[in-house]
């Protein structure tokens, strides 16, 4: 047997490497993250009346399930800021941004996100940003990014 | 609750990178070391519990490969956390205290200079609403530090001389990486890295290894003359969303460092895992320790910080200590996640 037919009688495959799973979020995250699709901001209010942002399916102090989605901002107060002057491949702006904790109109707590302020002398704690959102949303948190409002 | 002591400690030095070894070629000679300190070989462990990382080697089921550094035959009962070691330590004292074992070795490696770490921290954060945004760990951690400073919690003064402090405690520690002496002045003038925070308010990235032996009661006292006591260890966990979390102070080091039973009696020495100079401030006062208490003699993390293993050198540090009498009483600390999210608190005596 020469060399050539053996590699034809070879059995061969095709495979791609790949996560062939499609996984629920559940009934809370994913009117959530339906709603981002939607460029609408939906937290969740807790038991007490507090509303937290991004929404959770369990109250963090008590562990009660809660399922309320009511929508928030889209204006926001920076609550604190780390200024990215060289921004890695994958980090959402590829120009020097902010990593912010934000809270949202309407919602109690802040959250982590994404200022794009485009200098670091424009940002400051307990300014007003506004959510921009992306020209085609796909129902995920990098949907949107802030601006300075 | 049975008596156990720590009895063996090694490590290898911090560095910055290990340029031609693997992990297990790291962590070879530190379980040797450990072996010839102790006089115990592998069938002498009971258990062998390991912390390690696979995100910071890049494959899958990593840690199974480490086992080649102590011997897997004759099979030996061994289990592995996906943690600093100070939690696979946590594990093996469990164990003891079940009477699954008497003796327990304990290792934790990392070789972090593989990828960019920052960036592989945020692999941690919730896949979901954190994770996509690729936010990397000195931001996150630069969020808290401008938290704390706009709160007026701290100054960047005080961030910078824990760097001061530091640093020249680990010109006595041969395994250091960044030592010397600096000034608050020195390291205020220094640009920002990702403001607020400059260079010198993060640990370092370093490649390393250390190993614990852990041994009950009569064992203990038959393996060292002075055995190191574990009179309390306790690990406390927040929520992972930084919003709901108060980031001025270290709930869950504040919890641990109760149920440890940190405050009943003086602390000699105390060895801090916080991989930032504001966290470091934050773990201190969250521990209640006095000015009587020298922090960090080694230099703690912030001179040298082998992902997954620099907790568990804390508390070897601590126990070297203990053993030789510098110390009866001390306190080591190791963390875990964004911002101080998961904190172990460890309480060593001498008698």
């Amino acid at each position: 047997m020469t060399k050539q037919s053996a590699a034809t009688e070879a059995l061969t495959a095709p495979h791609t490497l790949s996560y062939t799973y499609k996984r629920s979020l559940g009934a809370v995250m994913s009117g959530f993250f339906t709603a981002l699709r939607d460029r609408r901001l939906l937290g969740v209010k807790r038991r007490d009346g507090k509303v937290l942002f991004p929404a959770r399916e369990y109250d963090p102090d008590t562990s009660e399930a809660i399922d309320e989605l009511v929508e928030v901002g889209p204006m926001g107060v920076v609550r604190s800021w780390a200024w990215v002057a060289k921004p890695r491949r994958q980090q959402p702006l590829a120009r020097p941004f902010a990593y912010a904790l934000v809270q949202l109109d309407g919602a109690d707590t802040p959250f982590l996100h994404v200022v794009d302020a485009g200098s670091e002398a424009k940002m400051a704690t307990g300014m007003c940003v506004r959510a921009r959102w992306a020209d085609e949303t796909k129902g995920a948190i990098d949907d949107f990014v802030f601006e300075p409002a | 609750m049975r008596e156990v002591a720590v009895v063996g400690f090694t490590q290898s030095p911090s560095v910055r990178r290990e340029p031609d070894r693997n992990e297990i070629e790291i962590l070879i000679p530190v379980i040797q070391a450990l072996r010839e300190q102790t006089g115990l070989s592998s069938k002498d462990f009971d258990f062998i519990c390991s912390g390690s990382s696979d995100y910071l080697a890049g494959q899958s089921f990593a840690f199974v490969s480490g086992l080649d550094a102590v011997g897997a035959w004759p099979p030996v009962c061994e289990s592995h956390v996906e943690m600093d070691g100070a939690w696979a330590l946590y594990e093996a004292w469990v164990k003891i205290q079940m009477g699954y074992a008497d003796t327990a070795l304990v290792y934790g490696f990392g070789k972090p200079s593989m990828g960019d770490l920052p960036l592989t921290m945020a692999l941690q954060l919730d896949p979901y609403t954190m994770m996509p945004l690729w936010p990397d760990a000195i931001s996150i951690a630069g969020l808290q530090a401008r938290h704390c400073l706009d709160a007026g919690l701290l100054r960047a003064e005080d961030m910078a001389a824990a760097a001061v402090r530091d640093r020249a405690n680990a010109k006595n520690n041969p395994n250091a990486q960044v030592k010397g002496d600096f000034s608050v002045q020195q390291i205020l003038a220094e640009p920002f890295l990702v403001n607020p925070l400059r260079k010198s308010d993060c640990a370092p990235i370093s490649d390393g290894a250390s190993a614990i032996v852990l041994a009950a009661g009569d064992r203990a006292k038959q393996l060292s003359d002075r055995p190191a006591w574990i009179r309390g260890i306790e690990h406390i966990c927040e929520p992972m969303d930084l919003g709901i979390r108060d980031l001025g102070r270290s709930r869950s080091s504040e919890i641990a460092a109760r149920k440890a039973g940190v405050s009943n009696d003086k602390i000699d020495v105390a060895e801090l895992s916080a991989p930032f100079t504001h966290q470091e401030i934050l773990v201190e006062r969250a521990l209640g320790l006095s000015q009587k208490t020298k922090v960090n003699p080694s230099g703690g993390a912030l001179a040298g910080n082998p992902l997954m293993a620099v907790g568990l050198s804390r508390i070897g540090e601590c126990a070297t200590r203990i053993w030789s009498g510098e110390a009866d009483r001390a306190v080591a600390h190791a963390t875990s996640g964004p911002c101080l999210q998961q904190n172990l608190v460890c309480v060593l005596e001498g008698n």
